[in-house]
């Protein structure tokens, strides 16, 4: 396999699921500001910290409402993790590759991009929002579901999954870095219903609430979800298993030594955390330290591959 | 109002589908009647079922203009297809094959003996003028003697109905993509045509192709190892070379994707490692191929190909200089070519042409130049061309400038009235003049693929079928009547 062929793989998976994730993070916090009261500001701020930077947002926009949030990550012209650009580049990588990936998928991914291209500003209004979130996100499932069922499971596919995966990793240590940054007062009894509701929409974003659920039937506690999100083997999005599936696609490839090393040295930092413990800063540098690991796992994979 | 054949209106020219308002072709009544059976509903159904398809498949091609830069577009189809009987298709195949031969005998004797040249068949001059001919090629032979492996030649029709060639492609020629494309496209919106025709397909060609290309490897292997070497997304043909990539199976490259070793063989970079390349199938101009030898500013080449090549460690398709006979001048002595070489007359007519090297010829080129088509030697695509009946007096009098400067240059060929076919025009359809392009493949066999790609100029009175200039294409259907 080229090396450029498995660089441009890696991506479109990133891209896709960043496209997906994006899309599931709108939707759960549209829905989750419906919930709170008008005392509690959450606003939409955090969803630029969790997908992108403020930086790049306020060189575009003045204040974070609803409406400029969204567009920032709808189609932001300067990001490219909003999910028009994100599905863009995907489109852009499928095309430079058009003779890796089955045809079906290369047709599902234009229809994709010329959807999101042409509807976005319907999720810039309330009630058709959650009608053009969805659309992505089946899509992206679909795509993801298409290459499983017809590509062949060599090389490249296990590029694209280890793309994938290190993107949901990403997002998931964004996703908890952010909320539990800004949602969390420990102590506070009058808002702990709150708090619950907040816990559940950082499940809710990564598709964790059900699942979460059946694992613990426990009341939604922040040591608990922390547990989950990062330690739970079986939950496709958690930590440990996205970095899990990195691993034993990297197994596949030749000289994977250095890379898998790099991927142990994180799964090592995640079993030593003690969730009772991981409260306000000592959450922020353990994710930080995660995040640092993750992204060297990603340079270990281009200095050997790309 | 559906369609009415009394009101179709052939004109003074050869139409494909219709003898005369009213009277459909024997082998088109079939498609003519289902036609006119549609309603105006029923009509734009189809075509925004086409236009669905198309969009959806991604099949697109880039342009290039002033105010938007390089876009990609849809492909222009015409959801009107082209029919050809098999028993008059099975006679022009028979003529490309002997063409093609023909000329890559041609093109291995200039880059050897030049016994053509020898015999006073074919003037030297014209050898020294040629900006096709790479002196660096001199002295080799390739695989089998061929040079030309992918030819594509344009077909057209007279008002007399005769066949003609009107150039041949040796370089890179494209289309053949949309050839597959169309027909694809035809399958998911005239199911109901197809089970009513015998349509010979047209499939077959990535492994034909595929055949072709590992016949030239140089290592005797099962698998020898075949990349399409492309310049790249922003070309207008990438969407063809990804695609014939991908139905082969093999690996779709870019210049910095390879690398020439100091054994002289071609390696590209995988996960792997370096791994070597057997054959290239390259879609990059002689002239950006290798900047060591050609074009020293090329970033689309790979520096060392031509040594590769000569030490014959790789086979590249076409071979470099093989555009030597793709020349409009040369194409007027590709008679005497066949005959030379072959002892054969030629199966397929050639449009007589004057060639403006020739002093008498370019008099009467000169004063004729309102009623001829004037082209340069050496453009593809369509550019540099003057359409004599449709120019203005200024524009006849830059070209007589023109072919005064440099008559090695330029032939003139007389203005043939273009075949027609029913095209789609809002909700009806009219005669739209088209050509054919059939793709030849040569190795140790020779195959042509079953009709080709059939381009239509889709405005009124246009000849100009380029994609880059407005064209558009229509599926091209090759029917077997037998039994029928």
């Amino acid at each position: 396999m080229l090396s450029r062929v498995a660089n441009n793989l890696c991506w479109l998976g990133r891209y896709l699921e960043r496209a997906e994730n994006t899309a599931r993070l709108i939707n759960v916090n549209s829905n989750l500001l419906l919930d709170l009261p008008k005392s509690i500001v959450l606003g939409w701020e955090p969803l630029v910290d969790i997908v992108s930077d403020r930086t790049a947002f306020y060189t575009a926009y003045d204040v974070a409402d609803e409406q400029s949030v969204l567009s920032f990550l709808l189609f932001g012209p300067n990001d490219p993790s909003s999910i028009v650009s994100s599905l863009e580049f995907a489109r852009e990588n499928a095309r430079t590759i058009r003779e890796i990936i089955p045809r079906e998928v290369w047709e599902q991914i234009n229809e994709l991009y010329i959807y999101g291209h042409e509807n976005y500003s319907k999720a810039l209004i309330r009630r058709s929002r959650y009608e053009f979130l969805t659309e992505v996100i089946e899509s992206v499932q679909k795509i993801t579901g298409i290459l499983a069922g017809t590509m062949t499971h060599d090389e490249g596919y296990h590029f694209l999954k280890i793309g994938r995966n290190l993107e949901r990793a990403d997002m998931t240590t964004r996703i908890i870095d952010v909320r539990s940054a800004s949602l969390l007062q420990e102590t506070e009894t009058e808002q702990s219903a709150f708090e619950n509701l907040q816990w559940m929409s950082v499940l809710k974003s990564l598709t964790a609430y059900q699942m979460y659920r059946r694992e613990m039937r426990l009341r939604i506690r922040r040591p608990d979800v922390l547990k989950f999100l990062l330690l739970e083997e079986r939950f496709p999005r958690s930590l440990l298993h996205t970095l899990q599936e990195v691993d034993k696609c990297v197994q596949t490839l030749p000289h994977f030594d250095a890379t898998k090393s790099e991927i142990e040295q994180v799964e090592k930092l995640l079993m030593s955390a003690n969730p009772q413990s991981l409260i306000q800063d000592k959450l922020h540098q353990f994710i930080d330290d995660v995040q640092l690991g993750i992204n060297q796992v990603f340079v270990k994979l281009e200095e050997t591959y790309f | 109002m559906p369609i009415n054949w009394n009101k179709y209106d052939t004109g003074p020219f050869h139409d494909e589908l219709v003898k005369s308002p009213g009277k459909p072709r024997a082998y088109a009544k079939g498609l003519c009647e289902f036609i006119q059976n549609l309603s105006d509903v029923e009509l734009q159904e189809y075509k925004a079922g086409a236009d669905s398809a198309i969009k959806v498949m991604g099949i697109t091609f880039r342009v290039y203009n002033d105010e938007e830069g390089s876009i990609d577009r849809a492909w222009p189809f015409d959801i009107v297809p082209r029919l050809i009987e098999l028993k008059e298709w099975q006679q022009i195949e028979k003529g490309l094959k002997q063409r093609v031969k023909a000329l890559n005998l041609f093109i291995n004797d200039l880059y050897n003996e030049q016994n053509i040249i020898k015999d006073g068949i074919f003037p030297k001059e014209l050898l020294t003028h040629s900006k096709n001919f790479l002196p660096q090629c001199k002295g080799v032979t390739p695989p089998m003697g061929i040079w030309a492996h992918i030819c594509g030649s344009d077909l057209v029709r007279d008002q007399h109905g005769t066949v003609y060639v009107l150039e041949d492609n040796l370089r890179v020629p494209s289309g053949v993509s949309y050839m597959l494309e169309n027909r694809q496209v035809m399958k998911r919106v005239f199911p109901e045509m197809f089970r009513q025709y015998d349509i010979l397909p047209v499939d077959n060609y990535p492994s034909d192709l595929y055949d072709m290309l590992a016949a030239l490897s140089p290592r005797e292997i099962p698998e020898p190892e075949i990349v399409v070497l492309t310049p790249g997304i922003y070309n207008s043909a990438y969407f063809e070379h990804a695609y014939l990539a991908q139905q082969m199976g093999a690996e779709l490259v870019v210049g910095d994707d390879l690398v020439v070793e100091d054994d002289n063989c071609v390696y590209m970079r995988t996960i792997n490692g370096l791994s070597r390349v057997d054959v290239i199938y390259r879609r990059i101009d002689d002239d950006f191929i290798d900047p060591e030898v050609f074009n020293p500013e090329s970033t689309l080449g790979v520096p060392g190909l031509m040594r590769a090549w000569k030490a014959g460690n790789v086979a590249l398709a076409n071979a470099p200089g093989s555009g030597v006979a793709d020349d409009k001048v040369v194409y007027s002595y590709v008679p005497q070519i066949i005959e030379y070489y072959l002892k054969e007359e030629p199966l397929l007519s050639n449009v007589p042409t004057y060639r403006c090297v020739n002093p008498d010829e370019k008099e009467y080129v000169l004063a004729n130049i309102e009623k001829m088509v004037v082209k340069p030697a050496n453009e593809s695509g369509g550019y540099g061309m003057l359409i004599g009946p449709h120019a203005s007096t200024k524009e006849h009098d830059e070209f007589r400038q023109l072919i005064k400067d440099d008559p090695r240059n330029y032939v003139a060929q007389p203005m043939l009235l273009l075949s027609t076919a029913p095209t789609m025009v809002g909700n009806t359809v009219e005669g739209r003049h088209l050509d054919l392009r059939p793709f030849i493949l040569s190795s140790q066999d020779v195959c042509v693929t079953m009709g080709g790609l059939t381009r239509v100029a889709m405005t009124k009175g246009s000849t100009v079928v380029n994609s880059s200039q407005g064209g558009g294409s229509k599926d091209t259907w090759i029917v077997d009547m037998e039994g029928n």
